[in-house]
């Protein structure tokens, strides 16, 4: 037997995201039951490590549709037009809607809320909470999010299959991991809200949970994932921990230079350099035009060897002391403490580093996915505001917005649903045997899980760098694909039941092997070069093939499959990226 | 020849174990190391059953705090070179049950936490649209508080708590007072009551133990000290001033 719970809807991922639609329920419909599944308490999630800020527009010389015309350029067209502009308008709302529950926003001199430019946008509008905003936001969400009975959480629970009952989505499989108690969760509706997947990469910001469940758990399924192949190198992680130094840095004024001290951004197409911060400009210029004018520096043998591979340096002396304490204290405590440097008198040695998936779990304006009943939100889902690379300080936004938007959605859904019946317990009974067997009592296996995972990361970073190449893409599926394979005879030497953390580490392998043969596959066929997806053997953007999604499917024989659907236009015709000027 | 560093890890499963024990793992102690990476060296390279908390690696998410050398601290800001030459003892945070190796059960503190009412409670809602302005100074006076990231090592360090474990504790108390003393709120009247009526407010002393080990600069010590002296002044109040209507 298996012990079951039920309720209206289930919530995987305890995050930002998730906290906002589980909310976004609660205040809709009070009566809907809500359940938050979540592999780490929710103030864990990785939405904590988010710096900079938060995008809306704010100021009365900005516009929505200027935040709207730097978001789909910044996404070198390959945004949802009609997403974007949802996503504009109810930014601003959502980001009151925190000031309201208490988030402590940094302020202006009359107590207003204070706002800070950001890369690849014209207008100041990015909200920020000092260099914390991320972690400001969750812990706000999260303790407001006490206050509502109808929430009920399932800490430390991980989800491992999702239970489809006549092409509709009905609850999910879970783990307990303080008892190792395998348990189905029903519900009429199942809302993914995982977030990214960044830890397929080695060099990564993100934290060690980020292994790509949700994406995992929608493409077995039977959804779609889409724009697996654009992966955002964030320009400035530290070397070696990969920790994130804030864009913020940069919008207060920093500057990059290589081993000259040359501010070398001036050498590729992003403007002249000032001595303060310009919008669109040079340090403000966009994330995926940043880390790959490093690989040219880098080319060029202009950047600093380190024992972490080469760096260039971020320079915030000239901000003073003032700035540093104030506005950046975190990437002070950072800095001092990570590579016992004090920027306040020494330059930040940096590099590029594996930091956003724009790709994910395809969906509509409302979070809905082409599964009915499944709904996602937040970076795990690609309802197509971010493009071929975001902006900076659009996710935080991107969260509240489709959060909320999948939660209200999915409340009026349920209402409409019948309780899931019992016959799901036969699905849910083989997930149980499937773990009992092929993990729990499994014996024998020679395969080492971090040798595997090792290996998989290896193939990655050759295959969907900065840059990538037909040649290095060739075969980087198959091979991800003979991985799998070997992950069939992986080795546990944990056979507890209770807090097995190596069994959560086979299963989450399990995931990123599925998520990393998509984006290898969807690299390998998007021929042409956008925003974050550079191919040397296909430079430049092709619209006439390429202004579509990749949408990528599981065939029955577990491999990815690739069709292409149109990006949305509405008003902003494609056209060129234009930085510096 | 690298140079090699022993920790030894306090080890408790309860599916075999009547008490915890300590193994001894010996890794490489390289510069750059904090104590988690040399704990996810032994998991990936020596022994894949030893368990153990973490995600962020910043210092950020506080998922993995533990007693290094009896002090605790976040497994990812402490550096093997602060431990060297060892051992490094490594154990599960003081005054919380142990649910496995170097995990703890936080629960209590979860309970806590919502009963501290720790969300924004207002009498009349302005609409979406209009916002609550707060001076920069205004936001400083709760400020500190906020920086809680939940990481338990105040609980770990707290004598109170380790004898009364009904005792809301300082991240708890902190909280709290992170919203009284929020401009925008108005609940405080509210937390008091909850927050006072246990009496293990009143058993800390003003050692700080909590204040000295929080890796974020929080000062809990403060906030239940502040408390004291608002709860003392309100029961004063509640015998001398003369009763209303009945």
């Amino acid at each position: 037997m298996l012990d079951t719970s039920s309720h209206d809807i289930v919530l995987v991922g305890g995050g930002g995201a998730g906290l906002r639609a589980a909310i976004a329920i609660s205040e809709t419909a009070p009566n809907v039951s809500v359940a938050v599944v979540s592999k780490v308490y929710p103030m864990r999630s990785h939405t904590v490590a988010a710096e900079g800020g938060a995008a809306g527009v704010h100021l009365p010389e900005d516009s929505l549709d200027e935040h709207a015309y730097d978001t789909i350029s910044g996404g070198d067209w390959l945004c949802d037009q009609d997403a974007v502009e949802v996503f504009v308008k109810e930014a601003p709302l959502e980001l009151m809607r925190l000031e309201h529950w208490g988030c402590p926003w940094s302020r202006e001199p009359d107590g207003r809320v204070a706002v800070r430019p950001f890369g690849g946008m014209k207008k100041t509008r990015t909200w920020f909470a000092a260099d914390k905003t991320g972690f400001h936001l969750l812990h706000t969400l999260f303790q407001t999010s006490l206050k509502y009975a109808s929430i009920v959480r399932y800490d430390e629970y991980y989800a491992t299959k999702l239970l489809v009952d006549d092409g509709r989505v009905k609850g999910v499989v879970a783990l307990e991991l303080t008892t190792g108690k395998i348990q189905a969760i029903l519900a009429k509706a199942v809302i993914l809200c995982t977030g990214g997947c960044g830890r397929v990469f080695r060099f990564t910001t993100n934290a060690a949970i980020k292994t790509g469940d949700g994406m995992a758990l929608a493409y077995r399924a039977g959804a779609p994932l889409k724009d697996m192949e654009f992966v955002q190198y964030h320009p400035t992680g530290l070397p070696f921990t990969g920790i994130l130094i804030t864009e913020a840095a940069r919008a207060e004024g920093g500057f990059l230079k290589n081993k000259d001290g040359y501010r070398y951004l001036q050498d590729y197409n992003l403007g002249t350099p000032e001595p303060t911060p310009v919008l669109r400009t040079m340090e403000l210029g966009p994330r995926d035009r940043l880390s790959q004018a490093f690989v040219h520096e880098q080319n060029k043998g202009r950047t600093i060897e380190g024992p972490y591979g080469a760096v260039v340096n971020l320079d915030l002396r000239h901000l003073g002391e003032q700035v540093i304490k104030t506005k950046l204290p975190f990437v002070r405590e950072l800095c001092l403490l990570y590579e016992n440097i004090d920027p306040i008198t020494q330059m930040i040695p940096v590099r590029p580093v594996v930091h956003y998936m724009m790709g994910g779990v395809h969906t509509d304006l409302n979070g809905q996915t082409p599964l009915e009943g499944l709904y996602a939100a937040g970076e795990v889902a690609c309802v197509s505001i971010n493009g071929a690379n975001r902006l900076g300080s659009n996710s935080l936004p991107e969260l509240l917005v489709f959060g909320a938007r999948a939660g209200r959605a999915a409340a009026a859904y349920v209402s409409e649903q019948k309780p899931p019946g019992r016959h799901l317990m036969a699905l849910a009974l083989d997930e149980q045997a499937y773990l009992e067997d092929h993990f729990l009592h499994k014996t024998g296996g020679h395969e080492s899980i971090a040798l595997l995972r090792e290996d998989m990361q290896k193939i990655m970073e050759n295959c969907a760098g900065i840059y990538r190449s037909g040649e290095s893409l060739v075969g980087a599926a198959d091979k991800l694909h003979e991985l799998k394979e070997r992950f069939q005879n992986i080795r546990l030497d944990d056979c507890g039941r209770m807090f097995n953390t190596e069994l959560i580490a086979a299963l989450e392998l399990g995931c990123m092997l599925d998520v990393a043969e998509t984006m290898a596959q969807c690299a390998t066929e998007r021929r042409e070069s956008r925003g974050a997806h550079q191919r040397t053997d296909h430079p430049g953007r092709d619209d006439e093939k390429f202004l579509a999604h990749s949408l990528v499917y599981q065939d029955p024989n577990g491999r990815p499959r690739v069709e292409y659907l149109p990006v949305t236009i509405t008003r902003w015709a494609p056209a060129e990226r234009v930085y510096g000027k | 020849m690298t140079n090699r560093i022993e920790l030894s890890v306090k080890r408790y499963h309860p599916e075999n174990d009547q008490q915890p024990w300590f193994e001894s793992y010996e890794v490489p102690l390289r510069k750059e190391w904090v104590i988690l990476d040399a704990l996810n060296y032994i998991k990936d390279h020596l022994d894949g059953s030893l368990t153990f908390r973490w995600s962020c690696r910043m210092g950020v998410c506080g998922s993995c705090g533990m007693n290094v050398n009896g002090v605790p601290k976040l497994a990812c800001a402490t550096f093997l070179t602060e431990c060297a030459p060892g051992p490094v003892r490594v154990e599960p945070l003081k005054n919380f049950p142990i649910l496995r190796d170097l995990v703890v059960d936080i629960s209590d503190f979860l309970m806590k936490l919502a009963d501290a009412k720790p969300w924004i409670i207002r009498k009349v809602e302005k609409p979406l649209e209009e916002e609550y302005f707060q001076t920069p100074e205004q936001v400083e006076a709760y400020k500190q508080f906020s920086m809680c990231i939940n990481c338990m090592l105040c609980y770990a360090a707290c004598p109170v708590y380790g004898l009364d474990p009904l005792f809301s504790g300082p991240a708890a108390i902190a909280l709290a007072q992170r919203y009284n003393m929020d401009s925008r709120d108005q609940g405080a009247g509210t937390r008091m009551d909850i927050l006072s009526q246990h009496e293990g407010i009143w058993g800390c002393t003003f050692v700080g133990e909590c204040t000295k080990v929080c890796p974020k600069h929080v000062d809990p010590a403060g906030a239940i000290q502040q408390y004291k002296v608002t709860s003392s002044i309100e029961w004063l109040k509640s015998l001398v001033l003369p009763r209303g209507a009945e």
